[in-house]
């Protein structure tokens, strides 16, 4: 028995490895046909990820700290939509809760002076809440109406953008209808040092609640007894339900974490990458960036850190692919193929099969032969 | 608030709720399969790329039969693209909506990059013309109604209407819409009357790959001088709203259709109608999404969708 479940653990581990693979097989084909070179695509990935470009032998540190920059936002997504995963909820609407963080984050800015000391955790704990109050409408309509939330949160995410642009332009007022005024100093994330090292990259303090974050989503489900009838609930809710935990209590509850990273997420953009608020045009993706990041990370902390990472190499790699000629949304098509193989695990996991079997079949053979030899 | 305005509202809400009919419908048939299809919005997406991609390219050619030609590419692009979400559904067991989340993705940023490789920006070429409003002799002399429906209208409206009443006679008049359905509702027992699931859903995924498509065509051809990333700006999920307002049911979406149609553009006429002028524009883009949650709500505890709608087809099952 037990070797059967090392077996499946260690399949599931292979499913999001193998569909990274393919991922990055069907995206290079695709600029193979498109009459580009995939190798300039893998040096500007290279070239990400270590600063290094190896045509050219130049070295760069500001490709790092712009790679963690991208990573930090949808690490957090990752965390929100990987949560309610876990407690058997999809969550698609980490974006519109992600919105929400943001403009909470602005009004702490904008309207609260204090020290950086006190300014800055108050606004990163605006942007959770937030964050936390959005995801809290979908697991309550849910818990109490029964309500599909894929559908809700969708349209959450739409009422979200009207409602931050209605706010930030009329509200805190804009001169060119894009931004707000700029942020007192002691709300930034900003780093002058760190910016320094990394060669004047974007990079600041905003790891650290993004480091936190990973931490205390391991905490909350592996090791408290919330975390534990959290899961129970994703198993099977129904027998969650029977043996005495508060299923509807959980699925809000879950829901508040989730919008909360979300809402983290918005504020360390907001302060971090930016030094204002901002009215947009339509949604980042960060919401969709999060989905596959959770898909990828199999909704565990160290998965969803590494998962983050890998999506946002694709991104912070986006301008380099582009300068070697390759049109960067290459990244978003590798993202969508790998959520894609990621969905059809079952196709992986026969594949996977079929592979083992195939040099389990060849080591039979083989010991075979040598035993005939003998 | 005089009704001249109301008149002179009709021609636009109508061209805007074409499209999210012709979704929606395309929803229909999938969900009444019993696949959820999430991925309208990136289907609209494909189409309205192929849509303006092919108008661009027949025009010197073809002046005034491209933007129809570039319907029918639309079309073909939309079944092409939701050929994916079938396979992966149908075949493979995939969850649905991750497998349409997927698409939603993949259709951003597949439509971009081609057209980075084909017109070296990131938008298509803009065309000289996309389809052209025509008005209905003899109807049109109707009183009111003449100029309510038939004047100066888009093509594209009464398309949507016949297919509103031909989805209406297929999904309820014909065996193969009586076994859609069963399909949607308990797949095990349609199978235990020797009912082909797989084949029946692939039926119900590729019609809605169809008119997703054919709808993303109409939007960037009525709609947009050219496709960009943001030409279908959430219609697709506005369709899906569309579907769950009118119960799943043609003549429910078609009803839903022009309620968002008017909804959208009501935002442009608020400065003329007196009540509604102290009101941010910002409420009336939110009011199509705030109705789709405040009608699931309602609807919610009864059983109007399709009951199989979302649930992996396993033949083991009984």
């Amino acid at each position: 028995m037990a070797d059967i479940g090392a077996g499946s653990k260690s399949r599931k581990v292979l499913v999001p490895l193998a569909a990274v693979a393919l991922g990055f097989v069907l995206g290079s084909l695709v600029i193979l046909i498109t009459g580009r070179s995939p190798l300039l695509m893998f040096n500007a990935i290279i070239q990400g990820v270590t600063g290094f470009n190896i045509m050219s032998g130049s070295f760069n540190p500001r490709h790092i700290g712009e790679l963690v920059v991208q990573a930090m936002p949808i690490i957090l997504t990752g965390l929100c939509v990987g949560f309610a995963f876990r407690t058997g909820l999809f969550n698609i609407g980490a974006e519109g809760q992600l919105m929400m963080g943001a403009l909470a984050a602005t009004a702490v800015a904008l309207t609260v002076r204090a020290p950086a000391a006190i300014h800055v955790p108050l606004i990163l704990l605006a942007g959770m809440v937030a964050g936390g109050l959005w995801g809290a409408i979908p697991g309550f309509l849910k818990a109490r109406f029964n309500v599909h939330e894929v559908v809700v949160t969708i349209m959450l995410n739409y009422t979200a953008l009207h409602v931050n642009n209605y706010t930030i332009l009329n509200v805190f007022g804009s001169v060119d209808r894009v931004k707000t005024a700029d942020f007192p100093a002691s709300a930034l994330l900003k780093s002058p040092f760190l910016a320094g090292i990394t060669n004047g990259s974007r990079l600041n303090w905003g790891f650290i609640p993004v480091a936190l974050a990973v931490l205390a989503f391991w905490f909350i489900l592996e090791k408290t007894s919330f975390g534990y009838s959290l899961r129970a609930v994703g198993f099977n809710k129904d027998a969650a339900k029977y043996a005495g935990m508060k299923v509807e209590r959980n699925m809000v509850l879950s829901m508040i974490i989730a919008g909360a990273f979300a809402g983290l997420a918005g504020a360390v953009i907001t302060t971090g990458t930016f030094s204002f608020g901002r009215a947009l045009p339509a949604a980042e993706g960060y919401g969709f960036d999060g989905i596959a990041v959770a898909l990828v990370g199999m909704n565990h902390a160290p998965g969803i850190l590494l998962a983050g990472l890998l999506f946002g190499v694709l991104k912070s790699a986006g301008p380099l692919m582009q300068s070697a000629g390759i049109p960067r949304e290459i990244g978003g098509i590798i993202q969508a193929s790998i959520v894609m193989f990621v969905a059809m695990k079952l196709g992986i996991e026969r594949l996977l099969i079929l592979l083992r079997g195939r040099r389990a079949k060849a080591a039979v053979e083989g010991a075979v032969a040598e035993e005939a030899g003998v | 608030m005089n009704f001249g305005i109301v008149l002179e509202m009709f021609p636009i809400a109508l061209m805007f709720a074409a499209p999210i009919m012709i979704a929606a419908l395309g929803g229909l048939f999938s969900e009444r399969s019993g696949v959820v299809n999430i991925a309208l919005e990136g289907i609209m997406m494909v189409g309205a790329f192929a849509g303006a991609t092919v108008t661009v390219l027949l025009e010197p050619a073809l002046p005034g039969w491209a933007p129809w030609i570039g319907l029918l590419a639309g079309l073909a692009a939309g079944v092409l693209f939701s050929l994916l979400h079938a396979f992966a559904s149908i075949n493979l067991k995939a969850d649905q909506v991750i497998s349409g989340t997927a698409l939603n993705i993949l259709a951003g940023g597949l439509t971009v990059y081609l057209c980075q490789i084909i017109f070296r920006q990131q938008r298509t070429r803009a065309f000289s013309s996309g389809l052209r409003k025509i008005t209905v002799p003899l109807l049109e002399d109707i009183p009111l109604v003449g100029r309510m429906f038939f004047e100066e209208i888009y093509p594209t409206f009464y398309v949507a209407i016949a297919l509103v009443v031909l989805t209406w006679f297929v999904v309820f008049k014909t065996p193969f819409g009586l076994r859609l359905r069963a399909c949607g509702e308990h797949p095990q027992a349609a199978a235990s009357m020797g009912i082909n699931v797989y084949r029946v859903r692939y039926a119900g995924v590729l019609i809605s790959g169809a008119l997703a498509g054919l709808a993303g065509g109409t939007m960037v051809l009525t709609q947009d001088i050219q496709y960009t990333l943001s030409t279908i700006h959430g219609t697709g999920f506005i369709a899906m709203a569309s579907l769950v307002f009118g119960k799943w049911s043609p003549w429910g979406v078609m009803g839903a259709g022009f309620f968002f149609g008017f909804a959208q553009i009501l935002s442009y006429y608020t400065k003329d109608i007196g009540f509604l002028a102290a009101l941010p524009q910002e409420m009336f883009y939110i009011l199509p999404y705030i109705l789709t949650i405040v009608a699931l709500v309602i609807f919610a505890g009864k059983t109007v969708g399709p009951k199989a709608a979302g649930e992996i087809y396993d033949q083991g099952k009984r």
